[in-house]
């Protein structure tokens, strides 16, 4: 299964994942991934546990915003029998990476499961790291005192990635998991088996991307403890982004601005303490002249935003999609440079990239209705 | 007493034969190079400055201000101003004086920088039509934000905001007193300052109440030489600038040569007429950091707040200095490059003190993210901002706005001759004699300075259009979109940019 | 006539309720148990009058327009910094960089004071800001001064120190300095030169020191017994041949 191994010229630790995250790693080393991209997600608000296989058929009427090189899944509530620990799903170059980020995780986690991600052969795909995935409890003497779990796991997370050549944790959340690769939307979903899971809120993206190497962590989603996020654009404020994050001890080592949206999310949502609209905000921030217009009360809210957020303000085409433990979100930029479509049927609610996406699932939706410019589309999980 | 050996740097030249003996070169020159000979306009070209102000006015074109080619032999070594110093420092014992910025080859990084622009993968913006913003607050802002619902379910602030100062535009125009320049100049600052949506400061030299309309434009200084500081001077602007120092001259002090303090500038600053103001390099309140933060705290105490900034001269160690002044409790940062302008400084301080503002924004933003307070301050950018470009790349490098002066004095005539600590300014900009600074309608010049901002304005539109973002927020220390061109590998590091290429 | 307990209290509290307090009409204050809080009457307008019991912080009455501060104790640097208008009364030793760019107002000190006392005074006609110090005085006193006045007593005649530290009146360019008894030139700045007072002088000495004993119950006969020296900058412009122009 792992054929990555038997044509692999790469010997020692210096595979892709390595070699990628050491461009990103030097600061100066960041490229771009520039990436015309086609998005879908769902969500059932009844937490009814949906196959892969519609979000497959979503994304994959949309191949042609994509180029084959990139291709991902996010699903939350895949793992019931497992839903009180981190499943970390980890790539590797070599078996060799493999002991020393187990060492790692040993030393600090209470490890219920280990196993490699199943996969199934697909012609198309000829090289593939080595998949492995873990459910995970940090140890209780680690988070004595005032250490925040959340805290702890974002920090091992970025050690791993930032610090062990040829490992990188592409998934961390609980109850829920991302699959990613280089290759076209159908052949990564045959791949990992996709419509072998069954979860409530699906996230998918098919990548376009135009110089970065096809490494597997490049791939979309991008997740973070319990965020999960695909993107269509490119983040043309990603330096300032990036460099902000890293005030507050973020690294990022990816060679996408994405992860920067993802990180900004953990920041102002889960550390700041901002609700989700109202992170939303930030992201996409009303302009000045609307905020001029406002009543004082908002005014005031939205000018302390601006203020203090200026730095996190994603500027540039992008559409998002993030998915976290209690539900969706779409949004797109502030002038609306990338497409976004939404529709309901009965407690489903969809978002795509284009409203075909969703019919090819949905043919008869009861509203479909495109969210203006940096207007946020909010579902929830009913309790 | 014999004639001096350096000989002049200009030839003024007059094609007798166009010249129509109007007089209007004699009226014009402030440095007394013309006078009439009963026929003819005689010349005295050693006073030439080559401010060009007669050949404006020669209403025949009969005037030539030429290099002289008597100089001294071409050196590539011993330049002009090399010699003609020394014979200068020979026949004086002075410190040969200088104007306005640093003049010397040293490598411009500005000029090896380039601004990148978007193709294809993410689109460039309209910016006459699509929106654009360019607004930029000045002041601490705080890490986070902190909101409670309120009843009808609208977001409420819970955080008290720290003061601000709105302006419309990263750029403001620097500090230059009345005394160091005319009233008439601070004037057009004034006027174009309010009109425009920015700040002008007045320097150390005191408020004139003829400002006073202008004070939400206004930043009130405060240097050594406490010059017309009171309680009403403090609270008349929108914030008070501690100064210590100044990019054309770190380490030194101020000093207005009596030849520029008529009882007016003496009158607001509370001094004797004639006197030379002294500004000495320290203010002797403060001899070390803690006494910095008792200064700026005493400034707040009196205004109930206001936000308070700090100037200081770009110098090799202005990282771990920034980082002091913000830990001090500055609101803002300011910033002043060794390329920066001065209305009197001794050349060998100006052309040989300091470092380049490109490296002192770079290690300053630098030092403050890592230690985590980057927000507790805003960064002013100053010295030798020359052109929206230049502004652009300070603020991607890491500024949250530039000062210009020297860009701003350009729209009222000044021609960087360099000779403002004469008084003699033929423009009516760095002079107090009352026949010259009348030729400077503040109304009229201030137009042309309001053109200039509205024009950068624009300017600045375009390129963050070209780049693809809608605010000026995202352009802010995002060094991702600069290149370096020619740049060796450990600037390309301090600045944080990569090579063009890459 | 109110009374605030300073004890323990940061200075921003302090102040906030001092401001307050005159901002609602309040004439007569008294701080007590004061220990080191700064910024003690900073940027006070008005006519109030606050006594201080304890020792004031640093920059005591800085940018100060009016009040009159009387300090029972010690008193520590910067008093006085760019104050405009207004009187401070200190029955003690006062600290360094007393007066700094002041621009009004009097500043009386029965004890001694440090370095840097009346640098950089300023004055114009009628506004002329006036220190007075009943003791010793450290280095640099009056440095770069442009206006006002200040007076230097020495009235410990038991203190073995000279009366004055040196470079005095270093940059002085306006203003004028009074010194009692004797000065030796070797301790004067270059721009310094030293008079007799005259008849004008005596007369205005008197009036200063009229109020000065006033304050601290003084014979104004037993100082004015033992003559002054008085301090003029011998040129406006001490620095006009240093440059080439």
């Amino acid at each position: 299964m792992n054929n990555y191994f038997e044509k692999n010229i790469f010997v020692n630790h210096e595979g892709p994942i390595a070699k990628g995250k050491k461009a990103a790693d030097k600061g100066l080393g960041y490229e771009k991934s520039i990436s015309g991209c086609g998005l879908t997600g769902l969500i059932s608000k009844n937490r009814t546990r949906l196959s892969g296989k519609a979000i497959v058929e979503s994304l994959c009427l949309m191949n042609d915003r994509g180029n084959g090189l990139g291709a991902g899944y996010a699903a939350y509530g895949i793992y019931p029998g497992f839903k009180d620990f981190y499943a970390f799903h980890i790539m590797y170059d070599a078996p060799s990476v493999r002991w020393t980020a187990e060492e790692f995780l040993k030393a600090n986690y209470h490890i219920e499961k280990i196993e490699e991600i199943p996969t199934f052969p697909v012609k198309a795909i000829a090289i593939s790291p080595l998949l492995v995935r873990y459910f995970i409890k940090p140890l209780k003497e680690k988070l004595a005192g005032d250490v925040n779990e959340s805290d702890f796991v974002v920090n091992s997370v970025m050690k791993i990635n930032s610090e062990i050549d040829g490992a990188y944790v592409f998934s961390s959340g609980k109850n829920m998991g991302a699959f990613k690769g280089v290759g076209n939307p159908c052949d990564i979903a045959e791949f990992f088996r996709i419509e072998d899971y069954e979860g409530y809120i699906w996230t998918a993206h098919t990548r376009f991307p135009t110089n970065t190497p096809g490494w597997w962590g490049g791939a979309h989603p991008f997740t973070l403890l319990d965020w999960s996020i695909v993107h269509n654009g490119e983040i043309s404020s990603y330096g300032i982004n990036k460099r902000y994050l890293e005030m507050f001890g973020y690294k990022l080592t990816l060679l996408t601005d994405t992860e920067a949206a993802a990180y900004m999310l953990d920041l102002l949502i889960r550390r700041h303490g901002l609700d989700i609209a109202t992170a939303c905000t930030v992201l996409a921030a009303p302009f000045w002249k609307n905020i001029d217009n406002m009543d004082e009360q908002k005014k005031e809210a939205l000018t302390a935003l601006r203020l203090a957020y200026g730095s996190a303000l994603l500027n540039g085409p992008f559409s998002l999609l993030f998915g976290h433990s209690n539900g969706l979100v779409g949004i797109n930029d502030r002038i609306k440079l990338r497409p976004l479509v939404a529709a309901t049927k009965n407690d489903l609610v969809y978002m795509a990239s284009e409203e075909s996406a969703i019919r090819a699932i949905c043919p008869s939706p009861d509203k479909v209705w495109t969210p203006r410019a940096g207007e946020p589309v909010i579902v929830e999980l009913n309790k | 007493m014999f004639k001096s050996l350096a000989p002049p740097e200009y030839l003024a030249t007059i094609d007798q034969v166009k010249c129509i003996r109007c007089k209007r070169c004699i009226q014009n020159c402030g440095w007394s190079v013309y006078s009439w000979g009963g026929d003819k306009v005689l010349i005295d070209t050693s006073k030439c400055v080559k401010c060009l102000r007669c050949y404006h006015y020669c209403p025949e074109e009969a005037i030539q201000i030429l290099d002289n080619p008597v100089k001294f032999k071409n050196n590539a070594y011993w330049g002009y101003n090399n010699i003609r110093n020394l014979k200068r420092q020979a026949e004086t014992g002075g410190i040969p004086l200088t104007g306005m910025g640093s003049d010397l080859p040293y490598p411009i990084l500005f000029d090896n920088l380039l601004i990148d622009a978007c193709q294809v993968t993410n689109p460039s913006i309209d910016p006459l039509r699509e929106p654009m913003e360019l607004r930029t607050y000045l002041g601490k802002k705080p890490a986070s934000v902190e909101f409670e619902k309120g009843k009808d379910g609208k977001l409420k602030l819970k955080t008290k905001m720290p003061p601000q100062i709105k302006i419309n535009l990263p750029l403001i125009f620097s500090p230059m007193s009345y005394g160091s320049i005319s009233l008439n100049a601070q004037k057009v600052l004034a006027i174009a300052a309010k009109e425009c949506g920015i700040l002008m400061n007045t320097g150390e030299g005191g408020l004139h109440e003829d400002l006073l309309p202008y004070r939400d434009s206004i930043i009130v200084q405060v240097a050594s030489g406490r010059f017309g500081v009171n309680p009403d001077y403090l609270n008349a602007g929108v914030a008070v600038e501690i100064k210590i120092g100044q990019g054309a001259k770190p380490g030194i002090g101020g000093h207005l040569p009596g030849e520029k303090i008529p009882l007016e500038v003496a009158r607001t600053r509370m001094i004797p007429v004639g006197t030379d103001a002294i500004s000495p390099a320290p203010q002797h309140d403060i001899y070390s950091i803690e006494d910095l933060k008792q200064l700026i705290y005493a400034i707040k105490e009196a205004t109930d707040y206001k936000p308070v900034s700090v100037k200081i001269a770009a110098v090799h160690n202005v990282a771990a200095i920034a980082s002091g002044i913000v830990r001090a409790g500055a609101d803002i940062i300011y910033l002043d490059g060794f390329r920066g302008g001065t209305g009197a400084a001794p050349s060998i301080i100006r052309d040989h003190l300091g470092i380049p503002i490109e490296h002192a924004i770079a290690a300053v933003d630098d030092r403050l993210r890592q230690e985590g307070i980057r927000n507790e301050a805003s960064i002013i950018a100053a010295g030798g901002i020359r052109s929206s470009a230049d502004a652009a790349k300070a603020i991607a490098l890491g500024a949250d706005a530039v000062a210009i002066a020297t860009a701003a004095l350009t729209t009222m005539g000044c021609t960087i001759c360099g000779k403002c600590y004469t008084g003699n300014c033929s423009w009516g900009i760095t002079t107090q004699r009352p026949e010259l600074t009348a030729r400077l309608d503040p109304e009229i010049f201030a137009e042309r300075l309001i053109n200039l901002v509205h024009a950068w304005e624009h300017e600045l539109k375009e390129i963050l259009g070209a780049l693809g973002i809608n605010a000026v927020d995202s352009l802010r220390g995002n060094r991702e979109r600069l290149r370096g061109v020619g740049l060796d590998t450990q600037t390309l590091d301090i600045l944080g940019v990569k090579p063009a290429g890459r | 006539m109110l009374q605030i307990d300073a004890k323990g209290m940061y200075y921003r509290e302090l102040n906030q309720k001092v401001r307050s307090a005159i901002a609602n009409g309040e004439k007569e204050i008294t701080l007590k148990n004061v220990n080191g809080q700064y910024y003690i009457g900073d940027g006070l307008r008005g006519n109030a009058a606050i006594t201080v019991e304890g020792v004031p912080g640093n920059d005591l009455a800085a940018f100060m327009d009016g009040p009159t501060l009387t300090i029972k104790s010690n008193a520590q640097d910067n008093i006085a910094n760019t104050m405009n208008a207004g009187k401070i009364v200190i029955h003690g030793n006062a600290g360094d960089v007393l007066g700094y760019g002041m621009r009004g107002g009097t500043l009386h000190i029965l004890g001694d004071v440090g370095y840097r006392v009346g640098i950089h005074m300023k004055g114009l006609k009628r506004q002329s800001p006036t220190i007075i110090v009943g003791g010793t005085a450290g280095d640099f006193f009056g440095e770069y001064m442009a206006g006002g006045i200040l007076i230097l007593l020495g009235l410990n005649e038991k203190d073995p120190r000279p009366i004055v530290g040196d470079y005095l009146g270093t940059g002085m360019h306006g203003g004028a300095i009074y010194i009692r008894g004797e000065v030796d030139k070797n301790l004067c700045g270059a721009e310094v030169g030293i008079l007799e007072p005259d008849e004008d002088d005596l007369k205005t000495l008197r009036q200063y020191l009229g109020d000065y004993c006033k304050d601290f119950k003084l014979d104004i006969e037993d100082i004015m017994k033992k003559g002054f020296k008085k301090l003029l900058p011998i040129s406006l412009r001490p620095y006009g041949n240093l440059y080439a122009y």
